[in-house]
């Protein structure tokens, strides 16, 4: 694979990540703002289904199915051909359209600036803010090993 | 002689909308939304998600608030929920290492890489009933401290260093992990199934397990290794795109349980593992699994299988409480055919024993009813 494509490739994983992490109210809110078109043909779905989710034996043996999670799944194609999809844990089907429409103006090079930053760059920000707090307050809760003065000398 | 007869339906019907009344209770009181159940009693919702096997905090709560708080009846609820969705696949395999960690202790290695954190526990607490929760106080805002993001390898992988534990289990080459979900039970069983059956069982019945290894039923001299807590990334294999494709994040809990082990015709003396990986936060389940895992390996390990926890099909058979309380609770059930059957046989059986043991009686019995 060409350098450019694998790049291309990894952003767009990564925009897709950051849309499956994000609260179906957080992106229709930046939606509105942004002011993104939100008309595509629904190609599939939205629809929820399951997936298994594996783990490893020993944390990182071989595979075994640990139990299963909802998903939702989207498809969408725009008028200007670009195919794009969703998909992301839970149920919410508007969440899904919403994603899997901004994976295809993503795709689009006239507006894949306009999505990443009116859209996927402030989840992603959002996202690590509370990433960021989680880490910092499960810090606080970290254990401080001291030795006790045996007073011998 | 007992006909077939129906009846019923209107005292099943009123029966149920009495139940509907009794759910909500008082109606002076506000009524629960989900969205509290979620967030307040997050760890009931983790259990039901656990062994309902679907992670949907959502549908967990809806299931706990429509069975009244009765668990074992709400993860029936989300199992029977499950079967009406279509399947989509099978994630790729989580990676507990990159875990964006919430709790991680060990009780083998004081300094580890990444420390000892609590994290949200329960450990430590007096366990004594609070006041001012029950008068409903604000909570303050949790404390934080800076920190330079630690990698925090699991403690197994830093005992593997001097070859005296195990690696983490290994299926044959090219085997595809098996699914209760879709193949029925056969023993003896791999260590997959088992742990996908171990993973959705009844935190009560693999408690009481665990706890009979520890008090010397398939002794294995257990230590916590390591238990993780905390979010891990999901992803799919989908044929329409060119990579796996990301699905958000789960809770997950695990716990590298190792055992000492003094060697056997099998394997050396060295340190043997149990493992449990559950949904949400859910440590005390989590360490059982590992301890009934570990106990069911006797056979793998060359040793005497001896006691409950290390039987293989009592254990796995028994430890679903949907089918346990299914089996169990069908026994209330109008069963009158069966028991006219019953009743019948033993009259017969009595009328023989009585003419057997004593003649005369039995007799004079037979002239007086003539």
């Amino acid at each position: 694979m060409r350098g450019q494509e694998a790049r291309d490739q990894a952003e767009r994983k990564a925009a897709m990540a950051t849309l499956a992490q994000s609260s179906g109210d957080d992106i229709v809110r930046l939606w509105n703002a942004t002011g993104l078109p939100s008309d595509a043909e629904l190609l599939r779905g939205p629809e929820t289904g399951l997936v298994t989710v594996r783990g490893r034996i020993g944390g990182g043996g071989s595979p075994f199915n640990v139990g299963e999670t909802t998903v939702t799944r989207a498809t969408v194609r725009l008028r200007s051909g670009q195919v794009g999809h969703c998909y992301a844990l839970g149920r919410d089907k508007q969440k899904a359209r919403l994603a899997a429409i901004a994976d295809a103006l993503w795709q689009d090079p006239a507006r894949r600036a306009e999505v990443e930053t009116g859209l996927i760059a402030p989840l992603r920000s959002a996202l690590a803010t509370a990433h960021e707090r989680r880490r910092a307050e499960t810090a606080a809760t970290k254990v401080d090993f001291f030795t006790m003065v045996r007073g011998e000398d | 002689m007992y006909v077939a007869v129906k009846g019923g339906e209107a005292a099943i019907a009123n029966a149920h909308s009495l139940l509907a009344d009794r759910r909500r209770g008082d109606r002076s009181v506000p009524a629960l939304r989900l969205d509290q159940i979620v967030e307040q009693l997050a760890l009931g919702v983790d259990r039901v998600m656990s062994e309902g096997s679907l992670y949907d905090r959502e549908l967990a709560a809806l299931a706990i608030v429509q069975a009244r708080g009765d668990l074992i009846e709400a993860i029936f609820l989300v199992r029977a929920y499950r079967t009406t969705l279509p399947r989509f696949g099978y994630s790729k395999a989580i990676d507990t290492a990159a875990m964006l960690v919430e709790r991680r202790v060990s009780a083998t290695y004081k300094d580890l890489p990444g420390g000892q954190l609590l994290g949200p526990t329960f450990d430590y607490t007096h366990r004594l009933l609070d006041p001012e929760l029950a008068a409903g106080g604000d909570v303050a805002e949790p404390l934080q401290r800076e920190t330079d993001a630690q990698a925090m390898p699991r403690v197994s992988a830093i005992l593997a260093r001097e070859g005296l534990i195990e690696p983490d289990g290994e299926m044959p080459r090219d085997n595809v992990p098996g699914d209760i979900t879709r193949e029925p039970l056969e023993f003896p069983m791999a260590r997959d199934i088992r742990l996908q059956a171990l993973s959705r069982g009844d935190e009560g019945f693999l408690l009481a397990l665990g706890y009979s290894t520890q008090r010397g039923y398939a002794r294995n001299h257990p230590f916590v290794g390591e238990i993780r807590i905390g979010e891990v990334e999901l992803e799919l294999d989908v044929p329409e795109l060119p990579f796996a494709v990301p699905l958000g994040t789960v809770r997950v809990t695990e716990c590298q349980m190792v055992n000492q082990f003094k060697g056997s015709a099998k394997a050396p003396p060295q340190f043997t593992r149990g493992y449990g990986l559950v949904f949400g936060q859910s440590e005390r389940k989590a360490m059982a699994m590992a301890l009934c895992d570990r106990a069911l390996r006797a056979s793998e390990l060359g040793e005497d299988v001896v006691a409950a926890a290390q039987d293989e099909e009592f254990v796995i058979s028994h430890s679903d409480n949907v089918q346990a309380t299914g089996f169990v609770e069908h026994l209330k059930l109008p069963h009158y055919v069966d028991f006219q059957a019953e009743l019948d046989l033993v009259r017969r059986m009595r009328a023989e024993y009585d003419a057997r043991e004593n003649p005369v009686k039995a007799e004079d019995k037979r002239e007086a009813a003539e």
